[in-house]
């Protein structure tokens, strides 16, 4: 009796994902995001905190959009490699990227021109509440695909 | 009595590693998931991807939370 070789298929792990990559996409629009209310938030920190109060919350904001770009990055560049390399790259890039938060903010906590009042409330309120305003369109882009928010909605 | 010895920077310390830990487990499940969909479903990848970007960045404000509290108690 002769036996057939089976082929066995390729590990979940070692599946590739070469199609575009939406995160980078998501992570410009939270940037354009940022950028367009960063202004009004630096002048609302200067009236309450002065000059340090509006660079700390433009610190934190910086903080904040350098985070969710280089999270895009690194997940764009790990889908190209493996779904494997995707799961490493998420978790280890979680430690890394709150690392440089932490050693960034650690850094500049005795400088002069730092309140660390507006710059801690500044890294949550920026983070949640791009992440919230975001999920408002990609949550409507998904459910009805044809009908993206267009520009002047934005 | 560990605790007791341990200063206001300690404590701070002490809870923001505590409160890394909810949100390295939450990123650990949503990423495993979320592979296993693209994995099943290929043509859905880019779905499950934005989707998934998302989701990290929402778990990823646990520890952020967790770091400002440290910071700011810390200081």
């Amino acid at each position: 009796m002769t036996t057939t070789p089976v082929r066995q298929a390729p590990s979940i792990m070692a599946v590739r994902d070469l199609g575009p990559a939406p995160e980078r996409e998501v992570a410009r629009d939270l940037v354009k995001r940022g950028l367009m209310v960063l202004p009004i938030a630096v002048a609302l920190a200067a009236l309450s905190w002065g000059g340090a109060g509006a660079a700390s919350v433009a610190f934190a904001a910086g903080l904040v959009l350098a985070n969710f770009l280089l999270a895009a990055a690194l997940l764009s560049w790990a889908a190209r490699i493996s779904l494997g390399m995707l799961m490493g790259v998420s978790l280890f890039g979680f430690v890394l990227r709150l690392a440089l938060i932490a050693g960034a903010v650690l850094l500049v906590k005795d400088q002069p021109w730092v309140e660390p009042v507006p710059l801690g409330v500044t890294l949550v309120v920026a983070h949640l509440g791009l992440l919230f305003w975001e999920t408002k369109f990609v949550s409507a882009s998904l459910a009805f695909p044809g009908l993206k928010p267009s520009a002047e909605e934005r | 009595m560990l605790l007791a010895e341990l200063s206001n920077k300690g404590v701070a310390a002490l809870t923001y590693g505590l409160a890394a830990i909810g949100p390295g487990v939450g990123i650990g499940y949503l990423v495993g998931q979320a592979v296993q969909a693209m994995a099943r479903q290929p043509e859905s990848a880019g779905m499950v991807r934005t989707t998934m970007f998302l989701g990290i960045a929402f778990v990823e404000a646990l520890a952020l939370i967790g770091f400002v509290v440290f910071f700011l108690a810390g200081n």
